[in-house]
């Protein structure tokens, strides 16, 4: 029987890219639209997802899933295979846990480190630090969050190893060091050199320009509020 | 063999009171502790170093931290009775993403709204209205979010109820004007002896809320 998945997202997104990452490591073959979500959103991705009108949606033989972290969790239990969670209840918890503390502490909070204004950075960058002194401790010794390969938590890290890796590179800042963080760097240079990772990942010299526009209107737009 | 679960909570707490009604609903017994928020326990701090937040389940001295997490873990564990989420992959990803909106959404703007006054509390109001509105679109008429039977959507959603009446108070609104769907649901969900049990008094809540805005100077 045929399945139909296309996955409507942005090339340069953290969040598409989980989507897409996932489907890899379960070897599901998808169609990839790529949204305009700068410019103009399609009427597609407007009628998946009324409510927030963004990206990534998954769609399932024409059934819409958003919010990359409900995502996440609809492919681990719809292709059982290869799974990225553990099955253990409580092993799920905690990986959840972490998982949610990336996605609503550690990565937003790296990423204001990057483009607030002089008079707050350095209060956000002190918090930021703490936030990946947590998270390094997650880490535990392991290669990956996942134990020996890579698992959920791998895949919602990779918006802090490497999209904001390069984002710390354009800023001239260098919070996630070798120095620093030895365990969690790495773990972002282990995780950045598996191979299914690395061919899937947006290319530093694509990216590199495109963030720098971003944080540009970032601040433009900091400056005018 | 015993089974030790702990939960450490606030009574007012919109997200401690999700997890009593998972544990209700599963019939578990459960020690609950009343934490000072001003003067955390030891016991606190060391089950949740990360956030130092309530709720906190401890099960068996292990620490599940977030109540959307501890909902599913108790889903999980004691699955023989009462299950809260659906079973297939597609519906499960619905519910997962209404208790997300309920948390991103309405519950910062159910803050603002208490929180702040004039133009900014208008702004809030206004939005806090629409998205109660959307959500009540979603549950139709169905009795449930859950549809027949309580889940997910319904304990995630239910404890905002026994803050309504503080919301209205505070914005000078009513809610069952604006969603009288939703409060009928609401009262649905009230006849249930786990969530009854659960819910705190309005007027305490309100009284609470009131207590809080002169701690923060918000008139």
């Amino acid at each position: 029987m045929g399945e139909e998945v296309k996955v409507f997202g942005y090339w340069a997104s953290p969040y598409s890219y989980r989507a897409e990452l996932a489907l890899k490591l379960k070897g599901v073959s998808y169609e990839y639209i790529n949204e305009d979500i700068f410019g103009n959103k399609s009427d597609l991705l407007l009628k998946y997802n009324p409510v927030h009108k963004k990206v990534p949606v998954l769609l399932h033989n024409g059934k819409p899933i958003v919010e990359s972290l409900v995502i996440l969790e609809y492919i681990e239990e719809t292709w059982k295979h290869n799974p990225y969670l553990p099955q253990d209840p409580y092993d799920k918890s905690t990986a959840r846990f972490w998982i949610k503390f990336i996605d609503e502490k550690c990565f937003p909070t790296l990423w204001l480190a990057a483009w607030s204004a002089e008079n707050e950075r350095e209060k956000v960058t002190n918090e930021a630090c703490e936030y990946l002194k947590t998270l390094e401790s997650a880490l535990n010794g392991k290669k990956f969050f996942g134990g020996e390969t890579i698992g959920m938590v791998d895949i919602v890290a990779s918006s802090v190893g490497y999209f904001i890796r390069v984002t710390q590179e354009i800023m001239g800042q260098n919070l996630l060091s070798a120095d620093k963080f030895p365990q969690l760097f790495q773990w972002s240079e282990d995780f950045a050199n598996c191979s299914i990772v690395k061919e899937s990942l947006p290319p530093r010299d694509k990216l590199l320009p495109f963030v720098k526009g971003l944080i540009a209107k970032y601040q433009q737009d900091n400056a005018k509020a | 063999m015993a089974e030790e679960v702990v939960l450490l909570d606030f009574w007012p707490s919109l997200f401690g009171m999700r997890s009593r009604i998972a544990l209700a609903e599963k019939g578990i017994k459960y020690e609950y502790k009343e934490e000072d928020l001003r003067n955390k326990s030891a016991l606190l701090l060391q089950m949740n170093p990360v956030h130092k937040k309530i709720p906190v389940l401890i099960h068996n001295g292990k620490p599940v931290c977030e109540s959307l997490i501890q909902v599913q873990y108790i889903d999980e564990v004691w699955h023989d009775k009462a299950p809260l989420l659906p079973s297939d992959p597609y519906q499960k990803a619905t519910v997962r993403f209404w208790a997300d909106y309920i948390d991103k959404k309405i519950y910062d703007l159910g803050s603002r709204v208490w929180k702040t006054k004039g133009e900014e509390q208008a702004t809030a109001k206004k939005e806090f209205i629409e998205s109660l509105k959307l959500i009540e679109k979603e549950l139709g008429d169905k009795p449930y979010f859950g549809g027949e039977s309580f889940g997910y959507v319904d304990v995630a959603f239910i404890p905002f109820y026994s803050w309504f009446y503080a919301y209205e108070k505070c914005g000078n609104f009513s809610i069952e004007a604006e969603c009288p769907k939703l409060i009928a649901w609401a009262k649905r969900c009230m006849q249930k002896e786990s969530v009854a049990k659960s819910l705190p008094d309005q007027q305490k809540v309100y009284d609470f809320i009131l207590q809080m805005k002169k701690h923060f100077g918000i008139e």
